[in-house]
C-alpha cells in the first residue's frame, strides 16, 4: 500500500505528527512518540534557562538521533517579528533545518490564531527559503491565502489549542481540504482516538496533536490509539464510505425465506 | 567587564571576549543551541570571531518540549 504523505517534497509513511511537550519526563516523551508511529516530530525554541544544571539532559539528547523529522515551532509568539526570528534561531539550532510550523497567537486565554500576523511572517519566512506549515483558524479564504503565498502546508484548528473539544465544524475543514492543492492536516483540538479518524474521514491529509497523547492518564496507550484512528481514518476515507439513507432501512440479509408461521 | 542584555536580562562577564567565551562561561559548551545578537542570528561558525560589546543584546535558545 504506497499511501504517503508528501510536505515539502519529502516523503512520510506516517500521518500523524505529535508534539513533545507536557510529558512527565524525556523518557515518557520518547516512549509515547515510538508508539505514535509518528515521524514528524513538534520542538519549541525557548531562552535556555541560565540556572539550571548544565549536565541535565535536553530535550534533543534524549530522542533518538536522526530517527525524527524536527519540526519547530513558534507556539508562544504574538507577532510576526517573533515569530520570524524564533524560526530563524530554529534553522540555526539545527543546522539548516528548514520545515518549520508557523503559529501566531492572537489571544493568551483562547490561543486563537492571529491570521493577520500569519500572514505576514508566513510572506517573509517563504521569500527567505523556509517551508513553512502554517497553524490557522478554519476560514478558507485564509487559508487559499496562506497556500497562495506558498505554505507547504495548511494546518486548520479542529478546535482551541489543548481543549480537546473535537472537530467543531468539519463542513468549514472539508471547504479547505477541497479547495487545496497543498497537504491539510488538522492542528489542535483533537481530544480523542474518533476525534483523529473524523478527521482523516473528513480527507484531512494528516492530524498533528500534543494534549491529547500527553494528558491522557496512559499517554504511551493514547499515542498508540491516535496511530490506529489515524490509519483508520485515512483506509475509510480512500475506502469511500457509504452514502447516508435519512430515514430508509436497508436490510444486509435476503428479504426471500424466512420462516414464518403465516403461510 | 562586559556589560550586556542576555535573554532579557542586564548581566555582566569578565574576561568575555567573544560569543564562544559568553557560552563557555555560561557552561554551556557544546550544547545545541543558536545564537541571535542585536536581532541578527550569529552562526556556530563565527561564536568564536564574534567580539562582543558592551550594550549587546543577545539570546541563547534551545529546543525544548511543545506542541
Amino acid at each position: 500500500m504506497d499511501d504517503q504523505l508528501v510536505i515539502a517534497g519529502k516523503a512520510y509513511g506516517s500521518r500523524l505528527l505529535v508534539g513533545t511537550g507536557k510529558y512527565k519526563d524525556f523518557d515518557e516523551t520518547a516512549q509515547a512518540l515510538d508508539a505514535s508511529g509518528a515521524e514528524i516530530v513538534t520542538v519549541a525554541i525557548r531562552r535556555v534557562n541560565l540556572g539550571q544544571d548544565p549536565n541535565s539532559p535536553s530535550l534533543l539528547d534524549a530522542l533518538p538521533k536522526n530517527r525524527y523529522t524536527l519540526l519547530p515551532n513558534t507556539a508562544g509568539c504574538y507577532s510576526a517579528d517573533d515569530a520570524i526570528r524564533t524560526l530563524r534561531l530554529a534553522r540555526e539550532l539545527l543546522d539548516d533545518h528548514r520545515l518549520v510550523k508557523l503559529e501566531v497567537l492572537g489571544d493568551p486565554t483562547n490561543l486563537f490564531p492571529n491570521v493577520k500576523e500569519t500572514l505576514k511572517a508566513a510572506e517573509v519566512l517563504v521569500a527567505e527559503g523556509f517551508d513553512v506549515m502554517v497553524y490557522t483558524s478554519d476560514d478558507p479564504i485564509i487559508a487559499r491565502e496562506l497556500e497562495d503565498i506558498g505554505c507547504c502546508a495548511i494546518m486548520p484548528l479542529a478546535s482551541l489549542i489543548g481543549s480537546g473539544m473535537g472537530i467543531l465544524n468539519p463542513w468549514n475543514l472539508q471547504l479547505i481540504i477541497e479547495q487545496s492543492k497543498v497537504p491539510v492536516l488538522v492542528d489542535a483540538g483533537v481530544g480523542t482516538a474518533s476525534d483523529a479518524a473524523i478527521a482523516m474521514e473528513l480527507g484531512c491529509d494528516g492530524v498533528l496533536m500534543n494534549t491529547a497523547i500527553a494528558a491522557a492518564r496512559e499517554p504511551v496507550r493514547m499515542a498508540h490509539a491516535m496511530k490506529l484512528a489515524v490509519e483508520a481514518g485515512r483506509a475509510a476515507y480512500l475506502a469511500g464510505r457509504m452514502p447516508k439513507r435519512f430515514y430508509s432501512a436497508t436490510p444486509s440479509s435476503p428479504r426471500e425465506g424466512v420462516i414464518s408461521s403465516r403461510s | 567587564m562586559l556589560s550586556i542584555t542576555l535573554n532579557g536580562e542586564a548581566r555582566q562577564f569578565a574576561e568575555v571576549a567573544t560569543i564562544a567565551d559568553l557560552i563557555g562561561a555560561l557552561e554551556l559548551a557544546g550544547k545545541r543551541l543558536a545564537v541571535e545578537r542585536n536581532g541578527e542570528i550569529v552562526p556556530k561558525s563565527r561564536h568564536a570571531l564574534e567580539a562582543l560589546h558592551d550594550g549587546d543584546a543577545l539570546e541563547v535558545v534551545v529546543a525544548v518540549g511543545g506542541g
